[in-house]
This record gives C-alpha cells, sequence and structure tokens, in this order.
C-alpha cells in the first residue's frame, strides 16, 4: 500500500508556443481525497488528460497505482468521469453501464449487480432502461457518476463532477465522495466550487499557468483564526468587554457584533456568554478563512490571466 | 468479451439506433422498387421487339446482351449507394466522438488505441456487408424472378464491390483521425470523384488507343483505386461483348489486372494501420 495514487515529475505540455502544463509535480496518497484548485486556463483539465493518456506528456514522468501511464492494469482499477461529459446518447442507462463494465472487463453477473446498485445509488433506479437521449444535463451526470464507479475505482478522477448538477445532485456526488474514501478509494477533484473542495477534500493543491503553486492541508483551515458574527438587539455595550477573554477586535455595529477567534472551541462558552446578558441573540455564525479567501490570495485577483 | 468485438457490436448499434441505416434501407428500397417495376416494362418491350423481328437464336443473344446492361446498371447503382453509406457512416465517427469527447470515457479504459480503430472497422464492415447483401440480392433477385437471367462470376464481382466500400470507408476511417468530419466528408467524395474521372479518361483512351490517357487513369487508380474495383467487378459480370463495345459506364473496355486489386487490398491495409497510427498520436 506504499505506492501513491499518483505520483508526477515535472510533467510538462506544450501546445505549439504555449505551455498549458510547465511542469506539474505532485503525489496524492491511495485513500486520499485531493482537490486540483486553479483559475481557468490553469491546465487542470490538460493535467488530468495527461495522467488518463488521453494526451501525451511532452515531458516529464507519471505515475498512477504504481505502474506508468496507459498502463491497461492500472487502468482497469481507474474511474473517471470527464469534464464535458458527451456520453452514447442512443443507449439506456443500462446499456450505457454494460458498455462501460464490459470495457472495464468485468464479469457479466457481478456488472449486472453493481449496475443495479450504482443505479440505485445515483437515484436514477427508475429511468434505467430510458435513452441517455432524454436524459437532463444532472442525470447525465449522476449516470456519468455511475459509470466512474462500476469497477471500484482504486483511483476516481471526477472533472467538474457538480457543474450540471442541482444542490441535491450536488450532495449526492459529496456523499459518495465519502463513501468510496472510505472505502479507501483515492479521489482527484478537479473543480470550481471552492464549497466543495473544502467540505470534501484532504488536500488541495492550487494551480496557476500549469505549475503547482501551493499544496495545502486542509484540516489546517479548521484551526486557523475565524471570524465571528453575532446578531444581537438590546445587547448592553458594556457586557462587550467580557468577550474579550474568547476572542480579539471586537466591534459592535448596531445590531452586529464581531470579534476573530482563535479556535471554534470556545463558541459553546461564547453562546452560554451572550444568553446569561440581557437582550436578545438572534445568530452566531463563525465565518473561517475560507478556501475563497486562500484561493484568491494564492492565485491573485486576475485569477492568474 | 474482446474490447475490439464489444467496440465492433456498438458501432453497428449505433448505427442502427440512429437510424442512418434506415436513411440508407429507404433509400435502397426505393431504388429496388423503381429498379424492379422499370426493368418490368423494359423486358417486355424487348420481348416484343424481338419476337417481331428477329429469329430465336439472335433473340435470345440480345436478351442476354440487354439484360447484362441492365444488371450491371442496377449493381452500378447500389456500389454508388453502399460507398455513399460507407462515407456517411466513417466520416463522423471519430472525429464526432473526438470532438464532443464521447471517446474520452472509452479511450480510458483499460484497452488499446487500435482496439477503437478496429472495432469500428469490424462493425462497419459488418454492417456494410449486409447492407450490400440486400441491396445486391434485391437486384439479382429482381433479374433472376423477372428474366431468369444471372451474371457470370456473380460472386467475385460483389465481392470486387465489397472491397471497394470497405476501401472507401478506411479511407473515411483515416480521415476521420485527423480531420473534423465535414472535411472528412468532402476529401473521401473528392477522392472518389477523382477517381471516377481517372476511369473515364482510362476507358476513353483505350477506346481511343491512347496510351497517355489510359497512364493517366492507372496513376489516378493507384491515388484511389476504387474505380478500378468497379470496373474490374463489372470485367467479371459482363458479358464478352459489353467489353468489347464498351461505350457504356456500367461497362469495363480497359481492365484493372489482378496486380490493381491486390494493390487495392494493401491500400486497404495500409489505410487501416495508418488510421490506428494517427489514432493513437492524437490528443484527445
Amino acid at each position: 500500500m506504499s505506492v501513491a495514487a499518483i505520483e508526477t515529475e515535472q510533467l510538462r505540455k506544450v501546445f505549439g508556443d504555449r505551455a498549458a502544463v510547465k511542469g506539474l509535480t505532485l503525489q496524492v496518497a491511495q485513500g486520499e481525497v485531493f482537490g486540483f484548485l486553479g483559475p481557468n486556463g490553469a491546465g487542470k483539465t490538460t493535467s488530468i488528460k495527461m495522467l488518463l493518456g488521453l494526451i501525451s506528456p511532452s515531458s516529464g514522468t507519471a505515475s498512477l497505482l504504481g505502474k506508468p501511464i496507459g498502463d491497461r492494469d492500472a487502468m482497469s482499477r481507474i474511474g473517471f468521469l470527464p469534464e464535458h461529459f458527451r456520453f452514447q446518447e442512443w443507449l439506456t442507462a443500462r446499456e450505457f453501464l454494460t458498455l462501460h463494465g464490459q470495457l472495464l472487463r468485468m464479469k457479466a453477473d457481478d456488472l449486472a449487480s453493481r449496475m443495479d446498485e450504482l443505479l440505485e445509488r445515483v437515484g436514477l433506479a427508475d429511468y434505467r432502461n430510458k435513452l441517455l437521449r432524454t436524459f437532463s444535463k444532472g442525470m447525465l451526470q449522476r449516470v456519468g457518476l455511475a459509470q466512474a464507479l462500476l469497477n471500484r475505482p482504486a483511483l476516481i478522477f471526477l472533472d467538474e463532477p457538480t457543474s450540471g448538477l442541482d444542490p441535491v445532485g450536488r450532495r449526492l456526488v459529496r456523499d459518495v465522495i465519502r463513501e468510496v474514501r472510505a472505502q479507501g478509494t483515492a479521489v482527484f477533484l478537479n473543480s470550481h466550487l471552492l464549497s466543495e473542495i473544502e467540505v470534501t477534500c484532504d488536500r488541495v493543491a492550487f494551480i496557476r499557468h500549469g505549475e503547482v503553486v501551493r499544496v495545502l492541508e486542509l484540516a489546517v483551515l479548521s484551526t486557523d483564526e475565524t471570524s465571528l458574527s453575532i446578531r444581537v438587539s438590546n445587547f448592553p455595550a458594556e457586557a462587550l468587554s467580557g468577550l474579550s477573554q474568547w476572542g480579539k477586535d471586537i466591534q459592535m455595529d448596531g445590531e452586529h457584533i464581531r470579534m476573530v477567534i482563535q479556535s471554534d472551541a470556545v463558541l459553546p462558552e461564547i453562546t452560554r456568554y451572550l444568553v446569561t446578558q440581557k437582550g436578545e441573540v438572534y445568530a452566531i455564525t463563525p465565518n473561517r478563512m475560507s478556501l475563497e479567501d486562500i484561493f484568491i490570495e494564492t492565485v491573485g485577483k486576475d485569477g492568474g490571466l | 468479451m474482446n474490447a475490439i468485438l464489444i467496440l465492433a457490436n456498438l458501432t453497428f448499434r449505433e448505427a442502427i439506433r440512429r437510424r442512418i441505416v434506415l436513411a440508407g434501407l429507404a433509400l435502397g428500397i426505393s431504388f429496388l422498387v423503381i429498379y424492379s417495376i422499370g426493368l418490368h416494362f423494359i423486358l417486355i418491350d424487348m420481348r416484343q421487339e424481338f419476337t417481331l423481328r428477329d429469329l430465336p437464336a439472335r433473340q435470345n443473344f440480345m436478351n442476354v446482351e440487354m439484360q447484362n446492361f441492365f444488371m450491371m446498371a442496377g449493381l452500378y447503382a447500389i456500389t454508388f449507394l453502399s460507398i455513399a453509406m460507407a462515407a456517411l457512416l466513417g466520416a463522423d465517427t471519430l472525429a464526432g466522438e473526438i470532438n464532443s469527447g464521447t471517446i474520452q470515457t472509452i479511450v480510458s479504459k483499460p484497452i488499446r488505441r487500435a482496439d477503437v480503430i478496429l472495432g469500428k472497422w469490424l462493425g462497419f464492415a459488418g454492417l456494410l456487408g449486409l447492407y450490400l447483401l440486400f441491396m445486391a440480392g434485391g437486384v439479382v433477385s429482381s433479374m433472376l424472378i423477372q428474366s431468369g437471367y444471372v451474371a457470370d462470376n456473380l460472386l467475385n464481382g460483389l465481392g470486387l464491390i465489397y472491397l471497394e466500400t470497405l476501401l472507401i470507408m478506411t479511407i473515411t476511417l483515416m480521415c476521420s483521425a485527423s480531420f473534423p468530419a465535414l472535411a472528412t466528408g468532402g476529401i473521401v467524395f473528392g477522392m472518389y470523384g477523382l477517381a471516377f474521372i481517372g476511369g473515364w479518361i482510362e476507358q476513353i483512351g483505350a477506346i481511343f488507343q491512347n496510351p497517355t490517357a489510359v497512364k493517366v487513369g492507372i496513376f489516378t487508380s493507384l491515388l484511389i483505386p476504387s474505380e478500378a474495383l468497379w470496373r474490374r467487378a463489372a470485367y467479371e459480370m459482363q458479358t464478352p461483348l459489353a467489353g468489347v463495345l464498351g461505350m457504356s459506364p456500367f461497362a469495363a473496355t480497359s481492365v484493372p489486372s489482378l496486380l490493381m486489386v491486390i494493390y487495392a487490398i494493401l491500400y486497404l491495409v495500409v489505410a487501416l494501420i495508418l488510421s490506428i497510427r494517427i489514432f493513437q498520436r492524437r490528443d484527445l
């Protein structure tokens, strides 16, 4: 189990005189959910395509599950949901999954039961015999996700998996990511939705101009400073100073109190304190330094253009 | 199941589900109906004419000539329909799937890229074979039922027509691996047109015994041997007299040699290998 799920070394792709990916070096451990972040045109999709053997790198090396790119044994243990998913729309959902299962060399009975299980999981059980042509964008994304999970992959690439999905669908993707992670699957997640990344990923890499500019453990975020906003009415101003034992930069503006705390752990104590004071408390909202803040700080406001 | 067979099956089903085959069959059946009705009246006319004017022996001889002429005309038309079908099926296949991204989930499976090409080729080859069999079956049986006539070397001829269809399909597949669908269609029909004109220059050259014109024709056949295959097929099936008279679009005066048939087979194999090579190197 010591081999990395993904390992790349100075992976580079040049189109004409433009380097889409300048030199990608990263490691993703088995069982890890890895977020791949960057502005449009940073080379995220090109990187994924190189790893999957769809685009040949101009230079550099990479391995998936310890095997070189394109190795067929490794590919049979990998799942992939492409960004602009377009599938054989003249097939029904079941035929579509059968096709992909066969290409993954799955056994017929295993494939049949796995297919039903997954259609159920992505909420398409009632549509199993409907043509994909009749599916909405969100339904196609769901069947695409089922396709990527068919072979119980050890590593799964999701390129913008939630782009076509409504909130229910997004939650589904999030839950599925958690489930497969619990089974030891590594997930390589490329998404623009930072809130998605924030709640699902163990680590993220920020890409700019086709290079990794920063790798961040997301667990760090939760221990970072948090700004707290409290909404109250008729709150006595003198009680404000009592909050300073848990945080700093305390300000009051009409009904809103803002302060910075070191950790979420103090929230219960603050809540207890507030309710024992005169006045009414309507909301206590911690606003962590979000991934979005870090994203903009890392790649720049210009989005790296 | 082998990846090539899975993809051949998929190709086959796609053509049927996307109603390309249906369109081809509708056109084909219309053709067969018109052809059979036309043939019916021509045969009646012909019999009356010959019975009125000629001796029985001569009558039979002329009958065979005319029946062969109409048989070849029918087969020529279905050759064209099959080629159109080959080009239509092949033009969009890779180009369209690369463009839409459909190919990405296929190629990222544990298969070789060559499997994709070979699977498609096999699927189309099966489909075109069935189509040709149906259409040629229609023409041949229409003639057989109405007049009792069967052309000589029918199977050789049909085999060569099938080879021509496969050749066009393979060239289309090769172009489709590098160019967009519309460009592929343009190139393939352009090449077919070139071969057609070249074939005619050779025919006329042979009739007027102009060796330069014949060479031009052979040269175009080397560029694309499709028309040469038709003329070889016509030569196999036509009556000896039709070959001598020659002035019919459905007959062959300057007969391509067997070497040209072998050349066409090699051409097909090379085009198939090139399709694989191009597709293997292509960024998707």
